[in-house]
Parts: C-alpha cells; structure tokens; sequence
C-alpha cells in the first residue's frame, strides 16, 4: 500500500522531469511549445463552463429539493448488502453516459463529503479511472458509418460494472473507510 | 439518454419542492450551483493550461511515440486481425497513448481514424468488426496515467492530497482494461461457437 502512495506523489513529477530532460535533448524549444500548448488547456476549460454549469444546476436541484435524499435512503438498506454506499449511486449512473455531466456530479460529492473523505476518494477513483462508454460508442462508430454494434455495448457497460466494484474495493483497503 | 435524465433530475427536483415546500431551497440552488459551476472551471484553467503545456512538449520531442513502441507489441497481441504493420495498428496505438495521458482531445481524431481503418479491413461492411470492438472496449474501460481534471477539482475543494487518488486509479484501470478484454474475448468465442464470425 505504501508503493501506491508513494506511486501517487512521484508520477506526476517524474513525467514532467522526463518530458523536459528528452524535449531538451532533442533540441526542441521547450518554452515556446509549452506556452503554445497551454493555450489549448485554456480554450478546454472555458469549452467545460456550459456542461458544468447544466449539470451542477440540475442535480444542486435534485438535491436541494430533498427528492435526492428521498431517493438514496430508498435504495440504501438494498445497496448496504453489498457495500456499496448509496451516494456514488448518481455518479454511477452517469458515468457512461455523459463525462462532463459526471464531472459535475463528482465535483458536487467532493464539495458534500470533502475530497478525502471516503466518498470523496471513491468519486474521484470513479471519474478517472473508466471513460464514457455511451460517448466513445455514438462518436466512433457513428463518425464512420457502423449501424450494427454487435456486442460493444454490452462489452462496455460490463467493464463500467467492474470499475464500479473494483474502485470500491480498492479505496477501501487502500484508504480505509 | 443524458437530455432525459438531465431533465428528470430538475423536473422531479422541481415537483418534489413544490410538495414538500422546499422551494425557497430550490431557488437558492439554481443560482449557487450555476455560479459554482462557473468557478469550478476557472479553477481547472491552471492544471489543464500546465499539462497540455507539457504534453505538447512531449509530443513534438517524439517522447509520445517512443511509449508508443513501448506499448505496439502488447497492443498488436490484442487484435490479431490486425496486421502489424496496418495503419490502424499505429491510430490504435496513438490513440491509447492519448488516452493514457489524459489528452482526451488528442485520443478521439486519432480513435476515428483507428475505426476508418479497421472498416476498410472489415471490406467496408457497416456492422462492428471484432476488432473494432476490441478496441471500443478499449477505450471505454479508459486506461488513464494522470487524470488531471480530477486532481484540478480535488485541489478547488482543498484536499490534503489532490494526487494521491492516482495510484488506485491506475489500479482500477488496470482491473477493468483487463476486464474488458476478458468480456470481450468471451462475446467473440460466443458469437463463434453460433457461427456469426
């Protein structure tokens, strides 16, 4: 467990130090190209604003209204058999189907519960770690012209299952609950 | 499919309100969370105007193409209907490259091309390809390095510790990549023992 941590603080620092140390042995100009590629960082989150924005309304809605409430403790007694914690349940739902909106979601669990809480960590493992299976599905196949998808929903909505119980398996005994 | 629960969330949230008088709630939510929403954003501008820096540093000096090479002979034994030497091998490889560095932009022009490729191998037909769905299943199950938007949003709400989700991450990816490919192998020897393939 102590590698994974470890794992966590050094990759990051560890890629940038490789980026820099092979772009400089290449004779690239390195200032230049990072301030030329950051500019499309720029342009990315402001694009992010409007989902964010939809999504954070629509269940800042949910929520306030208490039907969130209502609906979690419904599924709750269900859900604890297994030990899956109700609250990942919305993110859960959402995450193949739209990325962004998922974004939203996670943000407002990480604002709820604090990002290092069990929740918190869980919803962040969630949202980075299994991609919009709807998206990838309706952008790649429709961009070329496939009408019959044979078994690739299913293939991926399986793996979005496995991703549910493996992020929560892993945050537990890695974190603790 | 997101437009019908998007609705539903404001619609039920709406009319659960007006029942259980929690409408002044409601009124509040709409403006905080469209101004959180708002703020959150400029938050990421940072993280994201940063690693895109980088990465493009890194795709020009090469260094994306030599993980590539990295990655080329595991990938290849993914799709054996795929010769090596295949353009979609190289997209195929791209695009999972893109993917693994979070520069979701960069992976899906390189996606779509892997797919215009693998149909021209399939004779063009409009049904999905075993491989094409090898590699759906590929990306769906996401193998991300650094998820940074995650870590970006993680620090806007003042974590003690905005990175350390990245080691379970790529735990769990790995869980579901491998996953996907078990699920995948085991559609396609169904498909077969039918005699669809």
């Amino acid at each position: 467990m102590a590698i994974i941590t470890a794992l966590s603080i050094w990759i990051i620092p560890i890629l940038i130090g490789m980026i820099l140390v092979h772009g400089t042995y290449k004779g690239i100009p390195t200032y230049e190209t990072f301030v030329d590629g950051g500019k499309e960082g720029f342009s990315m989150a402001i694009s992010i604003i409007p989902y964010l924005v939809g999504m954070l309304v629509a269940i800042g809605v949910f929520r306030a209204s208490g039907a969130m409430d209502m609906v979690l403790n419904t599924i709750k007694p269900f859900l604890a058999i297994f030990g899956v914690p109700s609250e990942i349940v919305p993110l859960a739902i959402i995450r193949p189907i739209s990325g962004t909106g998922a974004l939203g979601i996670m943000s407002d669990l990480l604002k709820q519960y604090t990002p290092d809480s069990f929740i918190g960590r869980l919803a962040s493992t969630l949202q980075s770690s299994t991609d919009t299976t709807f998206y990838v599905l309706t952008v790649y196949f429709g961009a070329v012209g496939i009408h019959k998808t044979g078994d690739a929903l299913k293939v991926g909505l399986l793996a979005d299952c496995v991703g549910v119980i493996s992020s929560i398996i892993f945050v537990s005994l890695i974190f603790g609950r | 499919m997101v437009n019908i629960i998007w609705v539903a969330m404001l619609v039920v949230g709406i009319v659960y309100a007006a029942c259980n008088g929690t409408m002044d709630k409601v009124n509040q939510a709409v403006f905080n969370s469209a101004e959180e929403g708002v703020t959150l954003c400029l938050g990421l501008i940072s993280i994201l105007v940063f690693w895109l820096g980088m990465m493009r540093i890194a795709e020009k000096s090469g260094l994306l193409t030599k993980f590539s090479s990295l990655f080329r002979p595991i990938l290849s034994k993914l799709f054996p209907d795929v010769p090596t030497k295949h353009p979609a091998m190289g997209y195929i490889v791209s695009n999972t490259i893109a993917n693994m560095f979070g520069l979701g932009n960069a992976a899906t022009p390189l996606g779509i091309k892997a797919m215009e490729q693998l149909k021209k191998l399939n004779g063009n037909k409009n049904v999905a390809s075993r491989s094409m769905i090898t590699f759906l299943a590929l990306n769906t199950s996401g193998l991300t390095l650094v998820p940074t938007t995650v870590i970006a949003i993680r620090m806007k709400y003042h974590s003690a510790a905005p990175t350390e989700i990245v080691g379970v991450t790529i735990l769990v990816t790995i869980c579901t990549t491998t996953a996907a490919v078990l699920i995948d192998r085991f559609f396609y020897y169904r498909r077969k023992r039918k005699g669809r393939e």
